[in-house]
């Protein structure tokens, strides 16, 4: 009896879907939905709103050269608020509601993590910019920031190869990106032969203000005349204060340098003339710097500038991230003649797209993009000096300097896995951890 | 007995049916059960917004009736949702890891460990704090949602109302209390993934059915502890028990003076009230899916203050209108689906002004319609206020104003 | 024949740009074409190396730039300060220096003009600061007796961050001859340092360390503590060397790190871990059973181990080592912990001048501890005297004082804007935050707080509406981002009084600045007819109104001097931090705490209160210095604790001034 019940029921439902499914097949057929999940309200509006501008521009920029197979891009463009939960609420929206095939957005990894769930059981389809901690591949998320083998450990390298840092101080905001960094960093300096009482760390609050006392801790520790070095994580505006209390008190980055994995341009327009002429020289590591020098990214620049109707509007590396990920995808779409989610992440991998600082960056197996590491040094206008740019580097979603991780990997079209245990040769779990 | 309660009560009897209704309602549009005119994101909201009704009813008991601003119940909430997640969380991903091990068995240590690493892995650590120890014990991690916030209330409570220390002092440390709970909890050393949160809550263990059901059945669950919760908010509020704390708000001295034990009502409808919060906490966060320590900010505690006084405070059915009212217009406006509002010389984006509007709206209702939305029930019940020139009801600073009262 | 064809190169790329110039160029062009020597040679050779330095690599090549002669530290200061370019047509290096599209370039030998080049020819050389810091002990031995104190003092800050053995001869060779007394001092110390390090004889050595005495400066404790660094190693008989410790098993060191050691010297197999004891166990699955096991007891660890044994004793897994076992073997060796430095009397010289440092450090850190918690409380005074007249005198809750104080530090934004200098736009922003604020105070207290003055909770919440409506209008405004707020330049850099003891300018700025308004707030309210006016209408406005004064007048006032204190503190907060649209809500919950801690009603209580917290915030700082975040946690708790004990704060006003 129930059973009969349930299975009129899920007969007429089948046909109310079907219907209102081939209804929207048809209206919705000649459009090409992107969807838009950047927080354009709350605290993380301020890096935010750039990458929607960023994802409405390329779209604008596609139509112009006709869409993809002739259909045409719409985006749809929806508010987050900085809210986690509301993350997945949104997601559920876009995928289901308005039935977008695409969706890029997130920013803080609490964000993505909300998403996660959402995007496997509806498999929908995420672009993620945003540099990150890595240990994570999901089969329905591209991660087209940084993974930690990609910024942070390239940039330890040339603290510990170039400027001779022996002694580490790791400063950052207390959330999931600093820990889980400095915990591979910690690791991985370990390995390279720095005791463990040499590296010095320290979490502080989202918008920390007060910093007199964690600068004077940091200026101790060259008491034991090593050379010590900064790697902060620190994030957003706290960053302000930091460097205002580092200028004070006569640091330089030939004393002590600070390479900064948040900081890009900006933050770095938060901080007036006189005190970044005291930065002069203080690093950040990323994929990419408004400053590099190729025809690529001066054409970025003057689209951007167009776009926003701003000429003082700074490029930064996360946008570069949605540039790569938005044209990738284009390409896979393009290539495989459909939007279908299955089809066009199996066509992912291999995509090759030119990025702005003059190498191509590639999609591996594992959803990563092999880029290449950046240094620069902080320059007087608040622009950053590129003296480092390394080959391009491949993105590891499972770094190899935690004894957990290191035996894992993630090979979607070779293992059909994102956590595959090399050493039991099982795929721990499909899904991701979240 | 019965009859006598529901017959003093009729707004019972009409938010029970109008509950019911509602709840049919979406259940045979939704996805699951019925055409699916109502998505599943749209019952996860209704869901949400139902146990924010039940939090905003407590925080009309401990407010509107008691007197006693609270601005610390969304900490009480977000407790009832960490203790329910920490279950979820663990079974979950007890179920991963033991799908994912061979043939050989794990000992329990290594099952335990192996939980750990999958948990703290995101953090940065790989240990099970002491903390989890019950995580794998739904009966325990159920009762832990009643009794952990109840007995953080019934501590501070006690400590604050024996000190006597009541008004503005007492809203500034229960604002306190959150703040320093949200903090305690971003970091990571509290062992509940600091500001990570716990997430993917929404994937409750054990069950194969899809979201369009579960968030259906979710929706039953928040309406039916909104419905009994209702329920026994009215029966406090009707007997004696309703005079005496409504004494308490109106003239706390004077309720002393007459042999009542002020600390002690006091003190039960604060815990009391906390327990409430914790179950709709419990309730909403699988639905939200993901709860992490800016969910207790101190500010959310004040927007839950805002509701009520929105709805109206001192009737249980106007917090509930309050709560519901405001969170689905916030939501609406959140969606982007807001027509921008063109005033020739300025384009009204609603994402930018949309808080501008409700705070000044905060400002009005304060200051003109102390009776909240529920006042436009007194309007079409014909409720007309007693003349009393402006003056206040009661001798109290607090107390009731001549709008706020009925004839 | 690469040579020459190098030098076939530089001929030609010099006769490029001469071609175009006079005559006079070619007698010397000529001379560059005879085989390369000096700089110029070393400058060919190692071309790749210098256009793309590294620090790992680079130490050879500036040697020999540095004693090529002619021009060498020319080029070497160029190329540190980023000023050496490479033409890339010919691979040529020229010191350049941009003058709108072009470089003009010179010539790294002579230093002679070279003509310009277009930007896209010319590939700067951008040495890292690594490698800065290499040519910077290049440098040493030309700048040390420069004529201009400028290199001098450069040439000391490099001796200082890498001094090197062969520093020493030069640098004494150039004291008698220093002019300048205050160089001379440096070099006096530098040389006493340097001695520490590379003096020939222990004697010289001791003498140097002793001359500091309990100093101290971070150079001097930088210097000691690499001699004092130990190394642990294990002997199999006596330990050998320069021993700081012996160290014994299971007291000193714990049993499994010595045996640690024992395993990585390859003295000792290693033990057997439970994840490998299962590796072992599942790799000997068979039909079900392992040892003579069923697979599923393997769930007990005690039942693992049973057939672990059993394994073992068939010889098909390695066996374990008994506890017993792994002790011997421990106990047949020594560890102990080795000097680094092999010298004994300059080892023990070193220990006992820092134990003499370390006491004055901790007392000097104490006090640096205490500077730190003073300025934190002068920024929460700061922020919460304006909160003690609105909230402790009358008795108002005003959620919306953060707002306040981001309004003033706005203010100072938008004034630096149109003023460029910055003593003059902090001047005027100054008073200016004072007026917005005052006046939106007043605005405030109109419209919406005197209708309120009965329901004091209903102004917190209205207040709290206004607030949220502020925030929001403050980001559409000014947008989300930080906006720069720039202190004048004499109050940049700190006040130092040794390497442990400093607190920068702006801090002490505040600190003045929160004494000034402590002053103000006690002329104002007891020295003024608004004063006395404001405290007579707060403790009974109807007696005060029938004494002729007018209480909305005065409450209006009094609001409007509450919330211009705010927009004050604004500017001063927006000069040593942020300025965000959220930034008043980092101290709004402070402040009321600030203040309640305090005692309401009491400037006094006020500033008590915040001294407890700055205080009580740095010393659990000091606790735990990982972790501020929790400071600020068990700061809160005890401020909740506290208020338990004492409700009416700190100083509790008594009698009729408690208005209750």
């Amino acid at each position: 009896m129930i059973n009969r019940r349930k299975l009129m029921m899920s007969a007429a439902l089948a046909g109310a879907m079907s219907m209102s499914g081939g209804f929207a097949f048809a209206q919705e057929d000649d459009k090409i939905k992107v969807g838009v999940l950047h927080s354009l309200s709350g605290t993380m509006a301020i890096s935010e709103t750039t990458l929607k501008d960023t994802v409405l521009m390329l779209v604008e920029e596609q139509n112009k050269k006709g869409g993809i197979n002739g259909k045409m891009l719409e985006a749809v463009v929806v508010d987050p608020a900085s809210d986690w939960p509301l993350f997945a609420e949104k997601a559920r929206e876009l995928i289901t509601v308005d039935k977008v095939d695409v969706i890029f957005g997130c920013w803080t990894s609490v964000s993505r993590k909300s998403v996660l769930p959402v995007l496997e059981e509806l498999n929908g389809l995420l672009f993620y910019p945003v540099q990150y901690e890595g240990e994570e591949s999901s089969r329905n998320v591209f991660y087209t920031g940084a993974a930690p083998n990609q910024q942070a450990i390239p940039a330890v390298d040339y603290f510990l190869e170039e400027l001779g840092v022996e002694k580490f101080a790791l400063l950052g905001t207390d959330y999931v990106y600093p820990r889980t960094t400095n915990n591979i960093l910690e690791a991985y300096l370990q390995d390279k032969g720095i005791a463990k009482e040499d590296i010095f760390v320290n979490y502080t609050p989202f918008g920390q203000s007060d910093w007199s006392k964690i600068v004077s801790d940091v200026k101790a520790l060259g008491a034991d005349g090593k050379k010590v070095g900064v790697i902060s994580t620190i994030n957003g505006d706290a960053n302000i204060g930091f460097y205002k209390e580092l200028a004070a008190s006569g640091i330089t980055a030939e004393d002590i340098p600070v390479v900064a994995f948040s900081v890009g341009e900006e933050e770095l327009s938060g901080l007036g003339e006189a005190d970044l002429k005291n930065l002069v020289g203080q690093l950040a590591a990323w994929n990419y710097f408004e400053s590099a020098d190729t025809p690529e990214n001066a054409a970025f620049i003057k689209q951007w500038h167009a776009f926003t109707g701003d000429d003082s509007r700074v490029t930064n590396d996360p946008m570069e991230a949605t540039y790569i990920g938005f044209n990738m995808w284009v390409q896979a779409v393009e290539q495989v003649g459909s939007t279908n989610v299955d089809e066009v992440i199996a066509a992912m991998p291999g995509q090759e797209f030119p990025n702005l600082t003059g190498s191509t960056a590639k999609m591996l197996p594992n959803h990563h993009l092999t880029k290449p590491v950046l240094i620069g040094e902080i320059m007087e206008d608040g622009q950053f000096d590129i003296i480092s740019q390394t080959d391009p580097v491949p993105g590891d979603a499972w770094t190899d300097f935690l004894p957990e991780s290191a035996v894992l990997k993630s090979d979607w079209p070779g293992l059909d896995c994102g956590m595959y245990n090399t050493e039991t040769e099982t795929c721990v779990q499909k899904k991701s951890n979240y | 007995m019965k009859s006598g309660f529901l017959a003093k009560n009729p707004s019972v009897l009409w938010f029970l049916l109008l509950l019911a209704v509602f709840t049919l309602g979406v259940t045979f549009l939704s996805h699951a059960y019925g055409p699916g005119a109502i998505s599943t994101s749209m019952v996860k909201t209704l869901g949400k917004t139902l146990c924010l009704c039940l939090i905003a009813i407590a925080m009309d008991l401990v407010w509107g009736y008691t007197g006693i601003l609270s601005l610390g119940h969304f900490a009480f909430f977000g407790l009832g949702g960490y203790m329910i997640g920490m279950w979820l969380m663990y079974e979950r991903t007890r179920d991963i890891v033991l799908k994912s091990a061979g043939e050989f068995p794990m000992t329990p240590q290594e099952v335990n460990d192996a939980i750990g690493t999958q948990i703290f892995g995101v953090v940065g650590g790989s240990d099970l704090p002491a903390i989890w120890t019950f995580a794998g014990n739904l009966p325990m991690q159920l009762l832990f949602v009643v009794l952990v916030p109840g007995l953080l209330a019934l501590i501070f409570g006690w400590l604050a109302f024996r000190s006597r220390v009541t008004g503005v002092y007492l809203s500034i440390l229960t604002q306190a209390m959150t703040l320093a709970l949200s903090l305690y909890l971003f970091q990571n050393e509290s062992g509940l993934r600091g500001n990570n949160g716990l997430s993917g809550l929404q994937n409750i263990p054990g069950v194969s059915a899809g979201q369009d059901h579960l968030s259906i059945w979710f929706l039953w669950a928040s309406a039916l502890a909104l419905g009994l919760g209702y329920i026994a908010a009215s029966l406090i509020v009707s007997g004696k028990f309703g005079s005496v704390i409504r004494g308490i708000r109106d003239d706390e001295a004077r309720v002393r003076f007459l042999g009542y034990s002020v600390e002690g009502y006091k003190l039960f409808v604060f815990t009391l009230t906390a327990v409430i919060a914790a179950i709709a906490g419990a309730l909403y966060y699988p639905q939200a899916g993901i709860i992490n320590p800016g969910e207790m900010a101190p500010i959310a505690s004040i927007y839950l203050a805002v509701w009520v006084a929105i709805g109206g405070r001192g009737r249980l059915y106007g917090a509930v209108m309050g709560a519901a009212f405001v969170f689905i217009v916030s939501s609406w406006f959140t969606g982007g689906r807001v027509p921008d509002l063109p005033l020739g010389f300025y384009t009204i984006d609603w994402v930018d002004w949309w808080q501008v509007l409700l705070g000044l709206a905060f400002v009005l209702v304060t200051l003109f319609a102390p009776k909240g939305l529920s006042g436009l029930i007194d309007l079409f019940e014909g409720i007309r206020r007693p003349n009393r020139h402006g003056a206040p009801l009661g001798p109290d600073k607090g107390s009731f104003r001549e709008e706020e009262a009925q004839e | 024949m690469r040579k020459f064809l190098i030098a076939l190169g530089i001929v030609l790329a010099l006769a490029l740009p001469g071609l175009a110039q006079d005559a006079g160029d070619a007698p010397q062009a000529e001379a560059t074409q005879s085989e390369a020597t000096g700089l110029r040679a070393v400058l060919q050779d190692y071309a790749k190396q210098i256009a793309k330095p590294s620090r790992r690599t680079i130490g050879p090549v500036i040697e020999a730039v540095a004693g090529s002669g002619e021009g060498a530290s020319r080029f070497l200061q160029a190329w540190s300060d980023k000023r050496v370019g490479l033409r890339e047509s010919d691979g040529a290096f020229f010191i350049v220096k941009k003058s709108g599209s072009e470089y003009e370039l010179s010539d790294p030998v002579t230093g002679k003009p070279a003509g310009t080049a277009p930007k896209s020819d010319i590939k700067e050389v951008k040495p890292n600061s690594g490698v800065r810091a290499e040519i910077g002990v290049a440098l040493v031995r030309f700048l040390l007796s420069d004529p201009d104190p400028k290199k001098r003092r450069e040439a000391l800050t490099a001796i200082d961050r890498n001094g090197e053995a062969s520093h020493l001869e030069p640098l004494r060779a150039s004291i008698p001859d220093e002019p300048d007394p205050a160089i001379k001092a440096q070099k006096q110390r530098l040389e006493r340092l340097l001695t520490i390090r590379f003096g020939k004889g222990a004697a010289e050595r001791v003498a140097a360390i002793d001359s500091f005495g309990a100093d101290l400066g971070l150079d001097f404790r930088a210097t000691l503590n690499p001699l004092v660094a130990t190394t642990r190693k294990l002997f199999e008989g006596a330990p050998e060397g320069n021993v700081a410790e012996t160290l014994k098993p299971g007291r000193d060191i714990p049993e499994d790190e010595a045996y640690a050691m024992l395993v990585s010297a390859n003295m000792a197999p290693a033990r057997i871990s439970a994840s490998e004891m299962q590796q072992a166990l599942a790799a000997h699955v068979e039909n079900g059973q392992v040892g003579g096991l069923p697979l599923a007891a393997m769930a007990d660890p005690v039942k693992r181990e049973e057939a672990y044994a059993t394994l073992a004793a068939a010889g098909e897994v390695p066996t374990r080592l008994t506890d017993a076992e792994a002790e011997k073997l421990v106990a047949d060796h020594q560890f102990a912990d080795i000097y680094a430095e092999p010298d004994p009397e300059v080892t023990t010289a070193a220990e006992a001048a820092l134990t003499r440092v370390s006491r004055t450090v901790a007392g000097m850190q104490t006090v640096d501890l205490g500077l730190d918690a003073l300025s934190l409380a002068s920024i929460y005074f700061l922020a919460a005297i304006g909160l003690a007249i609105t909230f402790g005198v009358m008795g108002v809750i005003n959620m919306a004082h953060g707002e306040f104080i981001t309004m003033g530090a706005y203010t100072g934004y938008v004034v630096q804007l149109f003023v460029p200098d910055y003593t003059l736009s902090i001047l005027i922003a100054l008073p200016l935050a004072f007026a917005i604020t005052f006046g939106a105070g007043v605005a405030m207290e109109r419209l919406v707080i005197r209708y309120l003055y009965k329901r004091p909770l209903e102004t917190l919440l209205a207040t709290f509406g206004i607030s949220i409506a502020l925030q929001q209008l403050f980001k559409n405004i000014f947008g989300t981002q930080a906006r720069p707020l720039t202190s004048p330049p004499w109050l940049e850099g700190a006040w130092t009084l040794n390497d442990v003891v400093s607190i920068s300018y702006i801090r002490i700025a505040i600190f003045v600045l929160a004494l000034v308004f402590l002053a103000l707030y006690l002329w104002v309210m007891r020295k003024t007819r608004l004063g006395l006016e404001v405290r007579a209408v707060t403790q009974n406005p109807s007696m005060a109104a029938s004494m002729g004064i007018n209480p909305d007048r005065i409450n209006m006032l009094a609001f409007g001097f509450g919330s211009g204190i705010a927009g004050i503190a604004g500017v001063a907060i927006g000069l040593f931090a942020k300025v965000t649209s959220e930034m008043g809500q980092d101290y709004i919950v402070q402040s009321f705490m600030t203040v309640v801690v305090g005692g309401v009603g009491s400037i006094f209580g006020t500033l008590a209160g915040a001294t407890l917290i700055g205080v009580l915030q740095k010393g659990i700082e000091w606790l735990n210095p990982s972790n501020t975040l929790a400071a600020q946690t068990y700061m809160i708790l005890f401020i909740i604790i506290f208020i338990q004990f004492r409700p009416r704060g700190i100083i509790a006003l008594k009698g009729r001034a408690a208005g209750d």
